[in-house]
């Protein structure tokens, strides 16, 4: 089951369109990355709203690409936890940290965008005119 | 009693079809959303295991009544190497600082009951129980 | 065989059945053989005792004869079996059927005492003339009918907890107890003593309600949770887990300083945990954070992540 790469500007979109198996989240991975390494990258968007468990290979997996991703000067962005996946995830301990997560696509491309703002005003030499 | 459902473990697509039959019986169980997906969650966990450790095996799954509670019986059997340490393989992953635990005690943490059967060399049974009142 | 015409019982002797062995199991075949082939009239006598006490008034007498008669013959096969599951899902049954009546507990028990003390008469009436027998059969008796009579009891008293059990499970479904202030902002105030199924049950609509209303900041309150063990702490801390993979910042106010305590003894990190005094410097902070358009990426590593 291949997952669809779409490219939005600096961004990349995977979205998860059914259930996957761990061959198909290890298949994912590396199509990511070398997307990621391709191109001038600034941000990947994984979208789970279809994934009806996350278990811990999944999680890791996620762990996986977003370490990659940043290794490569991009950030990566989970979208659309659902609810019930959520709870069980907690449950089983699994926690995401250091990625980060928020609602949906819409959120998710918002979140890149801040970023990029922030990353841009970081590495701007101090001015006193900068507006805060 | 109750029909008994086998699934074969020994490809990873077995894994994400024990784990939607999992889903569809605690359905039937009366089970929520949430809890299905819980359930659903332990039974990836442990089907994942039978495939890293003994290479193939099978879940069991059935309904069970006991008194006001009804509830889902997971039992996944292999005949691999076994767990040399039961406590010790229950305890890896538990503290939260790694999150990517998960495995038996994750799959523990899920469930009402957890039960660890394992002879080195023979091969290991896992019995879970999950139970929901009948309201 | 029932040679009977006659109506009454109280003072004519059935036909006796061929005499059994006098052990225990014998008497009790015999009590069953006389409770069923005196069936009609037995039952008659009951349901008249029945209408005479004045239970199970919400019900019309054909109803009370039809249920009698199912009540009668399951009494009979448990003293008979002596397994009671039968009779058990029977009166749950029964009980399901009679609750939305207006049937009350008391009325219950009454009428299957009521039926106990029909058969031991109509006993006492069979050996009036064998005082020996009459007290090896009532010693069979006795524990069976009384283990009936709690069985029913129980039964009935079960079903009507579940009844309420499920009433109660509606209005807490009815009542959502999270509340949208402004927009992107959820406040969920927790009161009281918190179960683990109610803590749950909360969890799931608080998840539900962010993604509903995809909120930003939520304002966990519990200033009114007076103590907390170590199973809720945790279960709190879950949520808050939970609810930043949803993309929402969680603020917890009124914690009080022996729930913190509770929080630190399981390991929670309370430096990590956003945390206010009270709920309205708790929605306050969380105007900030939403106005601020910087609020803190969920899941960030504190360590600098811009080294390229």
């Amino acid at each position: 089951m291949e997952v669809p790469i779409l490219r939005q500007g600096q961004y990349l979109i995977a979205s998860i369109q059914s259930a996957l198996t761990d061959a198909d989240l290890s298949h994912l991975r590396e199509a990511l990355i070398a997307q990621v390494g391709r191109s001038r990258c600034r941000g990947v968007i994984v979208d789970v709203t279809a994934l009806d468990v996350m278990d811990s290979f999944a999680v890791r997996t996620l762990r996986d690409i977003a370490h990659m991703a940043r290794l490569r000067g991009a950030e990566t962005v989970i979208v659309g936890i659902q609810p019930d996946v959520a709870f069980a995830m907690v449950q089983l301990g699994l926690t995401l940290k250091g990625v980060a997560t928020v609602l949906d696509l819409e959120e998710g491309l918002a979140f890149l965008n801040r970023r990029g703002e922030e990353r841009l005003l970081e590495t701007k030499p101090k001015r006193s005119s900068d507006r805060g | 009693m109750a029909e008994e459902l086998r699934l074969p473990i020994s490809a990873d697509v077995d894994v994400v079809e024990a784990r939607q039959q999992g889903r569809a019986l605690a359905a039937v169980a009366g089970f929520s959303s949430g809890e299905q997906t819980v359930i659903a969650a332990a039974i990836s966990e442990i089907a994942r295991n039978i495939l890293m450790y003994a290479k193939k095996g099978e879940i069991f799954l059935t309904l069970a009544t006991n008194g006001d509670r009804q509830g889902v019986v997971v039992v996944a059997k292999d005949q691999g190497p076994g767990i040399p340490d039961i406590e010790r393989a229950m305890q890896y992953g538990y503290s939260t600082s790694h999150g990517v635990g998960a495995g038996l005690p994750g799959a523990k943490r899920l469930m009402d009951e957890f039960n660890v059967d394992s002879v080195v060399g023979q091969g290991t049974t896992i019995t879970m129980k999950k139970w929901r009142r009948i309201v | 065989m029932d040679t009977k015409k006659s109506t009454s019982v109280s003072t004519t002797r059935p036909a006796e059945p061929p005499v059994l062995s006098e052990s225990a199991a014998g008497l009790l075949r015999e009590l069953v053989a006389h409770l069923r082939q005196n069936r009609t009239q037995l039952r008659e006598e009951w349901a008249r005792r029945i209408t005479r006490a004045e239970l199970l008034t919400a019900m019309t007498e054909e109803e009370i004869f039809a249920e009698a008669t199912a009540v009668y013959d399951n009494y009979v096969e448990a003293l008979e079996t002596g397994t009671f599951e039968a009779l058990q899902a029977y009166s749950r049954r029964l009980s399901e059927r009679i609750i939305p009546r207006g049937v009350e507990t008391d009325e219950v028990v009454g009428i299957v005492l009521l039926l106990r003390d029909v058969l031991a008469r109509s006993l006492f009436t069979k050996y009036q003339d064998n005082v020996d027998k009459l007290n090896r059969i009532l010693d069979s008796y006795e524990p069976a009918a009384n283990r009936i009579a709690n069985t029913v009891a129980v039964g009935f008293v079960e079903e009507r907890e579940r009844i309420i059990r499920q009433q109660q499970d509606a209005i807490r479904e009815l009542s959502t107890p999270v509340l949208q202030v402004r927009e992107r902002l959820l406040i969920l105030p927790i009161i009281g003593v918190i179960d683990p199924q109610r803590a749950r049950q909360l969890t799931e609509q608080l998840l539900r309600a962010i993604r509903a209303n995809r909120a930003k900041v939520v304002v966990i309150d519990v200033t009114g949770v007076a103590a907390m063990d170590s199973g809720v702490a945790n279960h709190l801390v879950q949520t808050v887990e939970a609810s930043r993979l949803l993309g929402a910042t969680v603020i917890v106010t009124g914690l009080s300083p022996e729930i913190a305590q509770t929080l630190v003894t399981i390991g929670v990190d309370l430096s990590e945990m956003a945390t206010v005094g009270d709920l309205q410097g708790g929605i306050e902070e969380a105007e900030r954070l939403l106005a601020d358009r910087a609020i803190p990426s969920p899941q960030r590593e504190t360590s600098p992540d811009n080294q390229r």
